[in-house]
């Protein structure tokens, strides 16, 4: 057990940026309520998985919506308690210990905001491991959890209680309200007992983007040191250096999807490469060769800074660093590629694990 | 009619003057005052005097000014500001001036409140606005804030809320300064708040320097209309600047690529400014500099403010080179100013960029025989690696693998190649030395809208062409001719996750002064 104070929030904001893939939002907002609530209700306590009882009821709180939204109608300090209080009158018990749904962008930081808030401890763990655009792309809805009852809130005062069938109906039930809600809004689902918990949630992801964080801020930006140590902990490899060369974004379904053309430098000088994205960036390819897909994990980094880049900030003429990362072995279960692997994003193409297509590639 | 273009910077305060058509006709540089008026009431007398022409004459007089940076920057001559948010119940998890420097925050806040109110993305209410509750707010802080900052939740979508909270306060706290949200920034509340405030804080600092102005035309005869620079190279008459001192700040390095891009006579092109220490580059796009697409932060603060997207390495005519076998490395260290001193070819001990072009005979023909010690192939490999570095920076910033030209200023420009990878055509223009007060002094009057669009009652084009309409309203009420007004861009970035069809539109359109009949790069 240990406490997430300032410091601790500033490093988890750039290591989960890594791990939102170019998506989750950008945590800046995030980070600062973060920080706030921590300065008026102290530290928050975080908790490892073996610290966690069999009956203690854990449940996950997050932000759904649209980052655009988020950075103008900043939430409101109840609506990131709102969801948890309807729940707990639902269940007719108190909640003992709040987690994150996932790791990836500005939702990693507001079970933060809640627990700081409620003084309950919250869970080194979550149910992606990174960031997905989808309420269903989780550990949870693999494992066969029912995420009901699902609350939700608004800033407004709404609040509502919902029954889904599964995630794939929180998915479109949710989006539909939250639309409805003025674009973002906040909700908690899963709400399970430790023992249930422990089988289906990655551990000590939270430390794990916090070490990144940690990292990158120390990153000597010649030697990439930050980043070679990431790597190392992530079990990453190093797909390629290059500048974007061109750009591709649309809107559809409700999502930017788009694709980046680059062209390599130093060591790739003479390839050209590209990146496919929703949202979160999924497939990587060297010339029309296969370099990464999801599930496993796609982040762009600034060439100079080391630092995350999200897919709404790239632009012409951006020196990146790509790196690729092993997803948690869930996601390469049949039914973690077939909720989120390339076949469930429109491409056709079957998975193959980013380590196996890296030998390949040597 | 002449133009008089004066340009304040940190060592000096520039003047330029140029005629109808847009011709110099004489520049002058003085050293920057520490009152910042004498100096540039010294270099408007010597530009009239040395140019011999009548002030009467003189039809517009333009000035671009660090006074408004240096007071933030400073933390000097800052007014006590009160902040109201109209957004409640929504934003309270960050309230105003949360991650501002303490000793800046000390210096402005004098109260701040959020009350209820607020839009959403597509125009519906978060809330009502609440009379009571602002003239309370109002009954508090009366004599204690001598401006006030308004700033509401999607207030680029809809100002209605901002300009009736704005006449509530007037009620109570009669004709105070009042700084609103919509007319300073974009999407991005906290951003945008932010600039607001410091707008609202810099409202005594903003009459000093239009007085100052005013006063030193008027004192010499100089009966000419005033503008100030904005910082995307263009004007708003001294009304506007009244209420907008922010939108002065950052004008310098865009009033150098503007110069620079009218004395070479193109409109796309990439400018380099090579000094003694770094090379800073921007892009000229259609006449006006590209916008960088980062936040900025002004003295510590987050602003959506609009800034040049510059590049700057460090290379420069003083930049040092180490070692003198194959494995030497350039710079970042300068010799700076000193050059003259402890440069080679200057008779010093310091190998430096200079010395290299030198031996290479590219620069000071006549001091060549300082530097021949020098073996030849070093200076080949060093110009290659200086070289490569320039062509690396002008790579960057490029928009497109195509070549564009490229315009070259600065004393230190001597180090650059005619010819560079990537560029057409170098350009090395005359009166660069103050290109600052010529890009003053050319300054267009431009309007500028940012608004979220829901496309289910109304198409794309339609949306566009209502963002344009708007655009040119903003322009005109700055000063702009309305016969001369054109789109310079148009962009429009879809609201993502949201499966409505939101789509944000940005449009900007630039027009000439009233009366002036000119075109103008």
């Amino acid at each position: 057990m240990r406490y997430i104070d300032e410091q601790t929030v500033e490093k988890i904001a750039l290591g989960a940026a890594v791990l939102g893939t170019g998506g989750g939002g950008d945590p800046y907002i995030g980070k600062l309520m973060a920080i706030e609530a921590i300065r008026k209700y102290g530290p928050v306590k975080l908790i490892s998985l073996d610290e966690l009882e069999d009956d203690q009821l854990v449940v996950t709180v997050s932000g759904m919506g649209a980052p655009t939204v988020a950075i103008e109608k900043i939430p409101s300090e109840h609506e990131m308690t709102a969801p948890l209080e309807m729940l707990e009158r639902v269940l007719g018990r108190k909640v003992d210990v709040v987690m994150p749904i996932e790791v990836g962008g500005i939702n990693s930081l507001f079970p933060i905001i809640a627990a700081a808030k409620k003084g309950l401890p919250m869970l080194d763990a979550d149910a992606m491991g990174r960031a997905f655009p989808e309420a269903q792309m989780v550990t949870f809805y693999l494992d066969g959890f029912d995420p009901s009852p699902v609350t939700m809130a608004d800033e407004k005062g709404n609040t509502v209680v919902l029954y889904p069938q599964d995630g794939v109906w929180t998915e479109r039930l949710a989006r539909a309200l939250t639309i409805e809600m003025g674009g973002s809004s906040s909700v908690c689902e899963y709400s399970l007992f430790g023992k249930d918990v422990k089988t289906s949630v990655i551990p000590d992801t939270l430390s794990l983007v916090e070490r990144i964080g940690e990292y990158l801020l120390d990153n000597q930006v010649k030697e990439q040191i930050g980043i070679n140590k990431m790597l190392k902990e992530l079990n990453g490899y190093f797909l390629f250096e290059g500048k974007i060369s061109d750009i591709e974004r649309r809107l559809s379904g409700g999502f930017t999807r788009g694709s980046a053309k680059l062209e390599g430098s130093r060591n790739d000088q003479g390839k050209t490469f590209s990146i496919y994205f929703q949202n979160e960036h999924l497939v990587a390819k060297e010339g029309e060769h296969l370099l990464c897909s999801t599930p496993d994990l796609i982040a762009v980094l600034d060439a100079e800074t080391g630092f995350p880049i999200t897919t709404e900030r790239m632009k012409y003429g951006t020196r990146v660093v790509v790196v690729a990362f092993p997803c948690h072995d869930k996601w390469r279960s049949p039914k973690g590629i077939e909720t989120a692997g390339p076949r469930y994003f429109g491409y056709d193409f079957d998975y193959q694990p980013v380590e196996v297509l890296q030998k390949e590639r040597r | 009619m002449y133009r008089l273009g004066v340009d304040v910077g940190g060592t000096n305060t520039d003047a330029a003057l140029l005629d109808e058509r847009l011709q110099v006709i004489h520049t002058v540089k003085v050293p920057t005052t520490k009152d910042v008026e004498s100096g540039i009431f010294e270099a408007i007398a010597k530009v009239v005097q040395e140019s011999r022409i009548e002030p009467s004459d003189i039809g517009y007089a333009m000035l671009g000014t660090t006074h408004c940076t240096n007071a933030i920057v400073e933390r000097k001559r800052l007014n006590k500001v009160g902040v109201i948010r109209i957004g409640k119940p929504a934003t309270t998890a960050i309230p105003p001036f949360t991650d501002w420097p303490q000793d800046l925050r000390e210096e402005i806040e004098g109260a701040s409140t959020i009350v209820s109110g607020g839009y959403e993305f597509d125009g519906r209410l978060i809330s009502e606005i609440n009379r009571e509750e602002v003239l309370k707010f109002c009954k508090e802080i009366k004599g204690s804030v001598e401006s006030i900052a308004i700033s509401g939740v999607f207030a680029p979508v809809n100002k209605e809320q901002e300009e009736n909270v704005a006449i509530w306060v007037k009620e109570e706290l009669g004709n105070i300064p009042i700084s609103l949200s919509n007319e300073i920034g974009s999407i991005g509340l906290l951003e945008r708040e932010n600039a607001t405030i410091l707008n609202a804080a810099l409202m005594t600092t903003g009459q000093t320097v239009i007085n100052g102005f005013s006063k030193a035309l008027s004192n010499l005869d100089i009966k000419a209309e005033i503008f100030f620079s904005q910082n995307d190279g263009t004007l708003m008459n001294a009304a506007y600047a009244l209420r907008y001192p922010i939108l002065t700040m950052g004008c310098g390095p865009t009033n150098s690529i503007r110069g620079s891009a009218h004395l070479s006579g193109l409109k796309d092109a990439i400018v380099l400014d090579v000094g003694g220490t770094t090379s800073d580059l921007g892009v000229l796009t259609r006449g006006f500099p590209r916008q960088s697409s980062l936040a900025v932060t002004i003295g510590g603060v987050n602003t959506n403010f609009r800034m040049p997207d510059i590049l700057s390495i460090g290379l420069g005519g003083g930049t040092r080179i180490f070692g003198l076998d194959e494995n030497f490395t350039i710079g970042p260290e300068s010799v700076g100013y000193e050059i003259t001193r402890k440069a080679l070819l200057f008779g010093g001990d310091v190998l430096t960029t200079s010395d290299v072009v030198t031996r290479l005979g590219h620069a000071f023909e006549d001091k060549v025989m300082q530097v021949d010690q020098l073996s030849i192939e070093l200076c080949n490999n060093v110009y290659k690696k200086m070289t490569d570095m320039l062509e690396d920076a002008i790579d960057q910033m490029k928009t497109s693998s195509k070549e564009v030209p490229l315009i070259l200023s600065g004393g230190g420009s001597i180090i650059v190649s005619n010819c560079l990878k990537g560029v057409s055509e170098v350009v090395r223009p005359k009166h660069f030395e103050a290109a600052n007060a010529i890009g003053a002094a050319l300054g267009q009057i431009s309007g500028e809208v940012e608004k979220v669009y829901s496309l289910e009652g109304i198409s794309r084009e339609d949306a566009i062409h209502h963002a344009k309409k708007l655009a040119t309203e903003e322009a005109i009420k700055a000063g702009a001719n309305n016969a001369t007004i054109s789109v310079v861009s148009v962009e429009d970035i879809p609201l993502s996750y949201l499966p409505g069809n939101a789509l944000l539109i940005k449009v900007k359109v630039v027009g000439d002064l009233v009366g002036s009949g000119v075109e103008i790069i």
